[in-house]
Order: C-alpha cells, then sequence, then structure tokens
C-alpha cells in the first residue's frame, strides 16, 4: 500500500494533509470501480450480443424509468459525498487558527521573497517553526503567480494589487519544494523555492540572526557575500555566470565590456551601468534580450548591491 | 412500388418510396465543378469539406507543435529550444487545437454536412451566411498565423492578465484573430438553431429528431450565448493593451481576477462546444451498429440540454486558488457535481442501448468503445478536480492537463474520429481499409494513454504545467509521455493515409453500407446536390430498427413548380403523428 502511495503522492508533511489524501484515495478508488464496473459490462455485451446473421432484428426496448433513476440517484449520492467532504477539507484548508505565525511573502517574476516579523528577510527560502500554524499573507509585485507546495497539498494564487492568504502546519522540521504554478513567463519553471520547516528553538535562532535584514555576516568579503545575494534573490535565474544563455545576459567577462543597446548606443559596463541596471533595468536594454526585469529598489539596500557588484567584478 | 399510410383523422396521403441509389451518375461533386464553384459554393456539403479539409490541416500544425513540446521536455532542462521559444509553442498548441480544431470540429464540419440530411432538408436555413461562417474562420485563422509570424504569442491559450496585458509580442492580433474565429462560431449557431426549427421534412418531430441533432442544437445554444463574452473580453483586452483602459492590470486600477471570470465563463461553457456534438455522434454509431433503438432518447437529448444550461453556471471551478470567495467556490464546486450527473447518464443510456443489440464492432464502433474509456477517465477525474479540497492540491499540475486531454481528445477527438469513419463512405462515396482502420483505432487508443496517463500521477506528485525545465523526479513520467506521443501521432498519421488514399481507389461506397435507419442514409451515396429528389415523409424515427427498411424510404414526389418540398402545402399535426394534406 505505501509503495502505491509513494508513487502517486508526495509525502505528507502537513496536518491537512493525510485529509486530502483520504479524499483523494476516495474518488480515485469509487471511480476505478465505477470504469471497471461500466467497462466490463460494455465488453460482456459485444461478446454476448455480437452479430451473428445480417438478418437479426433486436427487440424495441425505448426506456426504463427506474433505470434512469436509480443511476442518476447513486451517482448523485456519490458525488453529493464528494463534494461535502471536499468542501469540509476545504474549510480545514482555508480558516486560519488565531494563533497563526505570520509571514509575508512577495512574488515577483522570478523569485519568492518572505519578510518575518522583526524585520528578517529571505529569499527562496521560507523558514518556519515546526508544529506552530503558519500563516502567509501574500501578493505579487507584477503578474499572477501561484505558491504551491506539494507535500502540504496547497497551492494559493499570487496576485498583483490585493492580499491572499493560506496557512499550513507542519509537525516535523523537513525541506519541502514550493512551485510557482501560475505561468508568468520565460523564468516560470525556474521560479522555485523552499520551505525550510525548524525545531521552535533553532527558528527563533534564525530569526534572531537575521533580524533588520540586509546587513553583511561579518564573516564574508564582499563579493562572497555578493554570491550569496546573488542566489538567494534568483539573479542567477537568468543571468548566468558562466558564459551560458539564458533570459538575461551573461555576468561573465560583462565588468569592463561594452554593452550594446537597443536604441543603437554603447556603454563600457562599470559599477553605474551595474547599480543603473539593479535600480532600473528598463533604462537601457541589452540588445537581443527582453525587457523582462524589474526594479530591486527598495528591496536591495546599497551595501547589498555593492556586494553584489563586486561579485560581477570577479566573473572574468 | 411499396406505400405506406399514415392513420390520421383528417385526410390520409399516400407516400412512396424512394429507394437510394448506389453511385448514380450525377452528384454534389460533379453537378458543379471548378475552383470557382467551391469557394462560391452555398451547398452546406461542400462548406462542410471546406471545414473539414481547414481542420485538419489545423489538427497537424497543433500536433506538430504538441510533438515539439513533448520533444522539448525529453530532459529536465533545455533539450533543444529555448524558454520563450517552448512557451510560444504551448500557447499556439492550445489556441489552434481549440479554437481552430475543436471548436468546429464537429459541428462546422461534420454537421454541416450531415445535419441537412437527417432533417430532410434541402440545405441550412442560411446558406450564404453559413459560406460566410467558414471565410470568418479562415479570416481568423489568417491573423492568427499573421501574428505567429508577427512576434508570436507566449501567454498560454488562456490570456490570463496581466501577464497578456503586459508581456510583448503579438497578443492584440492574436486576440483579433481569435474574435473574428468566434463570429464564425456563433453564425453556425445561429444557422443551425434556425434549421433544426423550421427545415424539418414533414413528419419529422421533435421526439424523432436524431440524437446528433439534439447534440449540435444543444451545441448552438452555448456557442450563441457563450461566445459573444469571449468576444467582449478579449476586446477588453486589446484595449488594455493598444489605449491603455485599466480594466484587468492592476498597475493602472484593473483587477485581474475579473478577467478569469470573463474568460471562464466562455471558456467553460466552450468545453461542452466541443465535447456535446461528440455526444450526438455516439448515439448515431452506437444505434446503428447494434442495430438497435436508444435506449432513453428523452434521458440523452434532454441532458444535452441540461449540460448546455448547467455548463454555464461552473466556470468558478477552474477559480478555486484564484482568491475568489470560499463560499463562490463552495457554490461552483456543488454545480459542477451536478453538470457530471447528465453526463453519467448519457453513459448509462449507451451501455443500456448495447443489451441485447446486434452488434457489430465494425471501425466507427471501435473508435466509440476507445471514447467511451477515455472520456469516462477524463469525465471521473473532473469529480476528482471538481472537488475543492483535491483541486487545491491539482489545480495547475499535469493531472489538469491529462484531465482535459483525456477529455478533448480522448473524447471528443475519437468521437470526431469515429464520425468521420461512420459518414466517410456517404461523404466522399469510398471506402477505406476496414483492417487499417482498426490498427490505426488499437494504435491512437494505445498511445494515447501512454502519453497520457503518466500525466495524471506526475500532476498528482506536483509537476506544474507550463514548465519549460522541471525536478528530475519527473523524468521518467516524461520520457514515457513523449514516447506515448510519437506513437499517438503516428496513429492519426495512418488514419490521414488510408482516409485519403481511399479517395482513389478505394472500393466504391453503398447508399447505406451500414444498413443504418437514419435518414441521411436513406439517399444516394454520393447526395445530389439537393441532397433529394423527392420529399422526404418521415413516419418512423431514426432508431426504429425493428421496422424494416422500407419504412425509412418515404416521400413524395416534388412539385415541379416548388423547388423547396418542405414549404409546399404540406403541415404536420400538432401531435407529431399525423401529416395533412390541405
Amino acid at each position: 500500500m505505501d509503495a502505491i502511495k509513494d508513487f502517486f503522492l508526495p509525502p505528507a508533511k502537513s496536518t491537512l494533509a493525510e485529509q486530502t489524501d483520504a479524499l483523494f484515495w476516495f474518488v480515485h478508488g469509487s471511480s476505478l470501480i465505477l470504469t471497471i464496473g461500466l467497462i466490463a459490462v460494455i465488453v460482456y455485451f459485444v461478446y454476448k450480443y455480437r452479430r451473428k446473421s445480417e438478418d437479426e432484428v433486436t427487440p424495441l426496448i425505448t426506456h426504463n424509468n427506474a433505470l434512469e433513476v436509480t443511476w442518476s440517484v447513486i451517482p448523485l449520492v456519490l458525488v453529493l459525498i464528494v463534494f461535502g467532504w471536499g468542501y469540509q477539507v476545504f474549510m480545514n484548508q482555508t480558516v486560519v487558527p488565531d494563533d497563526a505565525y505570520e509571514v509575508n511573502v512577495t512574488a515577483q517574476k522570478w523569485i519568492w521573497q518572505f519578510q518575518y516579523e522583526n524585520g528578517a528577510q529571505s529569499t527562496g527560502k521560507l523558514h518556519v517553526p515546526a508544529d506552530r500554524p503558519v500563516k502567509l499573507i501574500m501578493s505579487s509585485k507584477d503578474v499572477i503567480h501561484s505558491f504551491f507546495v506539494p507535500d502540504y497539498r496547497l497551492k494559493q494564487d499570487v496576485v498583483p494589487g490585493r492580499y491572499t492568504e493560506m496557512w499550513f502546519n507542519a509537525p516535523e522540521p523537513g525541506e519541502s519544494i514550493i512551485f510557482c504554478t501560475e505561468y508568468c513567463g520565460d523564468g516560470h519553471s525556474d521560479m522555485l523555492g523552499e520551505v525550510i520547516v525548524h525545531e521552535e528553538e533553532e527558528f527563533e535562532n534564525w530569526l534572531a540572526e537575521n533580524a533588520g535584514g540586509g546587513s553583511k555576516p561579518e564573516d564574508l568579503a564582499p563579493e562572497e557575500w555578493g554570491e550569496q545575494l546573488a542566489q538567494e534573490w534568483a539573479c542567477t535565474t537568468c543571468h548566468s555566470t558562466d558564459g551560458s544563455q539564458m533570459t538575461g545576459p551573461t555576468w561573465q567577462g560583462k565588468f569592463g565590456s561594452e554593452q550594446n543597446f537597443e536604441d543603437g548606443s554603447t556603454v563600457t559596463v562599470d559599477e553605474n551601468y551595474l547599480r543603473e541596471s539593479i535600480l532600473e533595468p528598463n533604462a537601457k536594454i541589452v540588445e537581443g534580450y527582453p525587457a523582462v526585469m524589474n526594479t530591486y529598489q527598495g528591496q536591495l539596500n546599497d551595501e547589498q548591491i555593492n556586494a553584489i557588484i563586486e561579485y560581477i567584478k570577479t566573473l572574468k | 412500388m411499396d406505400t405506406a399510410e399514415s392513420s390520421s383523422t383528417s385526410k390520409k396521403i399516400q407516400v412512396q418510396r424512394y429507394k437510394p441509389d448506389d453511385n448514380p451518375e450525377k452528384h454534389y461533386l460533379n453537378e458543379e465543378t471548378g475552383l470557382w464553384s467551391w469557394l462560391t459554393t452555398v451547398d452546406h456539403k461542400k462548406i462542410g469539406i471546406m471545414f473539414l479539409g481547414a481542420i485538419t490541416f489545423f489538427f497537424f500544425v497543433g500536433g506538430i507543435m504538441a510533438l515539439l513540446v513533448r520533444t522539448e521536455l525529453w530532459t529536465p532542462a533545455k533539450t533543444f529550444i529555448e524558454a520563450n521559444t517552448y512557451n510560444q509553442l504551448f500557447t499556439l498548441h492550445g489556441a489552434i487545437m481549440i479554437f481552430l480544431f475543436l471548436v468546429p470540429s464537429v459541428p462546422a464540419a461534420l454537421g454541416n454536412f450531415i445535419l441537412p440530411l437527417q432533417l430532410g432538408a434541402k440545405d441550412v436555413a442560411f446558406p450564404r451566411l453559413n459560406l460566410l461562417s467558414f471565410y470568418l474562420y479562415l479570416t481568423g485563422a489568417g491573423i492568427a498565423i499573421f501574428s505567429i509570424l508577427n512576434g508570436g504569442i507566449d501567454t498560454g491559450w488562456t490570456f490570463y492578465t496581466p501577464y497578456s496585458s503586459t508581456t510583448g509580442g503579438a497578443v492584440t492580433t492574436m486576440v483579433f484573430g481569435v474574435f473574428v474565429i468566434g463570429f464564425s462560431s456563433i453564425l453556425t449557431g445561429v444557422n443551425f438553431i434556425t434549421t433544426i426549427h423550421k427545415m424539418r421534412a414533414p413528419g419529422l418531430t421533435w421526439d424523432k429528431l436524431p440524437l446528433f441533432c439534439w447534440g449540435l442544437y444543444a451545441t448552438s445554444i452555448i456557442q450563441i450565448l457563450a461566445t459573444p463574452v469571449l468576444a467582449i473580453t478579449l476586446a477588453l483586452v486589446g484595449m488594455e493593451r493598444i489605449l491603455g483602459i485599466g480594466i484587468f492590470d492592476p498597475a493602472m486600477g484593473g483587477d485581474p481576477v475579473l478577467f478569469q471570470h470573463f474568460f471562464w465563463f466562455y471558456s467553460h461553457p466552450a468545453v461542452y462546444i466541443m465535447i456535446v456534438p461528440g455526444f450526438g455522434v455516439v448515439s448515431e454509431i452506437i444505434t446503428t451498429f447494434s442495430r438497435k433503438h436508444i435506449f432513453g432518447y428523452w434521458a440523452i437529448a434532454l441532458s444535452s440540454l441540461a449540460i448546455a444550461f448547467i455548463g454555464f453556471l461552473v466556470w468558478g471551478h477552474h477559480m478555486f486558488v484564484s482568491g475568489q470567495a470560499s463560499l463562490a467556490s463552495m457554490v461552483f464546486s456543488f454545480l459542477t457535481f451536478l453538470v457530471g450527473i447528465p453526463t453519467g447518464i448519457k453513459m448509462f443510456n449507451w451501455t443500456a442501448t448495447l443489451y441485447k443489440g446486434s452488434i457489430d464492432l465494425k471501425s466507427p464502433l471501435l473508435y466509440i468503445f476507445g471514447f467511451f474509456f477515455l472520456f469516462l477517465v477524463g469525465g471521473l477525474t473532473g469529480i476528482v478536480l471538481g472537488s475543492i479540497a483535491l483541486d487545491v492540491h491539482l489545480h495547475d499540475t499535469y493531472y489538469v492537463v491529462a484531465h482535459f486531454h483525456f477529455v478533448m481528445v480522448g473524447g471528443m477527438v475519437m468521437a470526431f474520429l469515429a464520425g468521420l469513419h461512420y459518414w466517410w463512405p456517404k461523404i466522399t462515396g469510398r471506402m477505406y481499409n476496414e483492417t487499417m482502420a482498426k490498427i490505426a483505432c488499437g494504435i491512437i487508443f494505445v498511445g494515447f494513454n501512454v502519453t497520457f496517463l503518466p500525466q495524471f500521477v506526475m500532476g498528482s506528485q506536483g509537476m506544474p504545467r507550463r514548465y519549460f525545465n522541471y525536478i528530475e523526479q519527473f523524468q521518467p513520467f516524461h520520457q514515457v509521455s513523449t514516447i506515448g506521443s510519437f506513437i499517438l501521432g503516428l496513429g492519426f498519421l495512418m488514419v490521414f493515409y488510408y482516409l485519403v488514399k481511399s479517395l482513389f481507389g478505394g472500393q466504391k461506397a453503398t447508399a447505406n453500407p451500414w444498413g443504418s435507419r437514419a435518414m441521411e442514409w436513406q439517399i444516394n451515396t454520393r447526395p445530389p446536390l439537393h441532397n433529394f429528389h423527392h420529399i422526404p415523409v418521415i413516419i418512423n424515427g431514426p432508431y426504429d430498427y425493428h421496422k424494416p427498411m422500407e419504412e425509412f424510404q418515404l416521400g413524395l414526389a416534388e412539385s415541379p413548380t416548388d423547388g423547396h418540398g418542405q414549404e409546399s402545402d404540406l403541415e404536420v399535426t400538432s401531435d407529431g403523428k399525423e401529416i395533412n394534406a390541405e
């Protein structure tokens, strides 16, 4: 049984996942029985009543009200069970417990960002405490995205111009993948993230370490921090560091090179150009690339931008 | 000469038997010839054939795109095309298959050819409008092709805002193309409804109307009521892009979820535009090849109408995770389950029709059985998705992709192919190679399942749709699916091959090769230019297989002064059984 479960469904890592799974198996199980039953009847009829001669005359059977009622009412009862059950589980998924720990989620092409109560921030990785309800308050900066954690059986669209909510409770520490499931352009399939569930104490420590957010860890050189930031802020979703072709221009050998733009102008890549490209990406559009990058104004502070520029400089 | 008399309280009339000719000298293809006669024809049969040619072309275009998409998914990262190219390909695959193939497939191609024949009419009610409908389709298709060449679109066939209001490419022209095609669909709907109401032969009362006509009738209602909403929605997207009026884009004060409501208000009923005519085809073929009266005529006929009406009230089930109110989700979920019931009723009635029949497993029936299994799986997984809690997990994953391909390809394309094989002798006057047809049906069935069954598993595991890259865990499923898609493609190519081959030197078809009682089989093969040389008179229903063939080929000689038989002095009384001559 477990092998079948693992084949069809991801591991159940939230308190509500089991409820969804029970319904999943109920509907599929009864559907399977119905399918096999109906196909068996058809196969039997096709064999039993196969044409034996060209002159066969069939009896006139036009309808049977009792049968019609039977095969309308039984499926109706079944689907009403599925409806009620599905709605009940949905209500459990929707109604947020009062004591939920709140995290703000911001989606944009093509990163997930998380803001915590004490000013801590993380990108791509959602840190949460184990065995405690967590409520996500989500909005998008550009187009519609959708926050999906298969292990939790939960999904919610993240819409620009409004907040949507979801909640979950992951009882055990561990990691689960986050997918974006609303098509959002070239980087859609790279808009992945991870939920990292910590033990309560470990989570408090992480939170305290990152309080305020955005300052350089003491033990890192600027370019190392820049590399880390480029990962966290998902710059590398679109910009390769090894010269390979992606949605945006590669960073390799970029610093000091000549950059050609759509409008025909050129510039030598320096600190000012890089800073402008991060804060006002659409000011100069590199020739041959789509104008799809978002501004990082108000998201990356000066110290972080400097670190990223230092990192780009190292990519010869 | 056989005669039959209608028992009547009023004046009795005598009808005469008109036996159809096998392969008459003159028929609709050779009475008027030349390219110009085709381009300007108002003959529903020729327009149907032109639609058939056009949709076949677009089916293969859309199919090639599907194969490119599947090939790209062979590896988790880039296989051979860029992300943007991939996004354009799946967008066009969806848009072409839906707007240029599925929506017009059965109604505009097969329906155009068969509907007037089944009604005993000389043509549809508005023959010129019918031709206009074809040209609108071509124009829309042309605009769509222009937009593909002129920047392409990468929005997905759903055009969700604000992505579609902000992305580059030729979204505006593409949207305009779909807008134009929509009018083609509306005109076909108007034409069919009028034809079914006004052009039925004497004696063809509503309770004798073939179920294919009922299916087209229900479809036409949806086409007329739903398509304008799509047109308005797409016009609004165009206005937003061109004029910067904020309707859907929150950056300009619009509401992106509003777009989804508008879009699905059309596009969910559109699913029924695609599948309900297929239901009609199933009823015709099941009865013909089991030589048996349909079981539950009214249950099947009315369930089509029920689907058409309830189908308008379920659009919100596409939006369970969009942020719409929980209460709205509950209501939409409930109504979604209700629309499943009439569909189930049909399946049970068709099965019951086989009971004590005389079943001949010819290729059209084989395709129908393919439809049965695939549509059943598609329908039942629809129940899964209709349940809100499960949809929260499965929405926008490959589970949904597999579900709608089971319904649309497994259901609709199988029904379309069944209908094509069934009516092919009447349309072309030729028989195709039956053995090859059965083998191809098997290949398509196997290829289809190999392609789409793994997608249910991937989807349940969480694989999102419209992904260019994916995590490695899903690779085996994707590879099996890709292999299946090539088997499926091979099956379709094979169908194309033997059908085209039959045109050149296929065995000549007789007027009624299947021994059907339906009216389209009681005329010559190939049909005359104006369908009937006499005024057909209907006394028995199209599924009265317990009655001898002589009683189905009745009619009155046409009065020489009046070209349109139906408009002569015959009239059907209210109870529908008597035929009066005044």
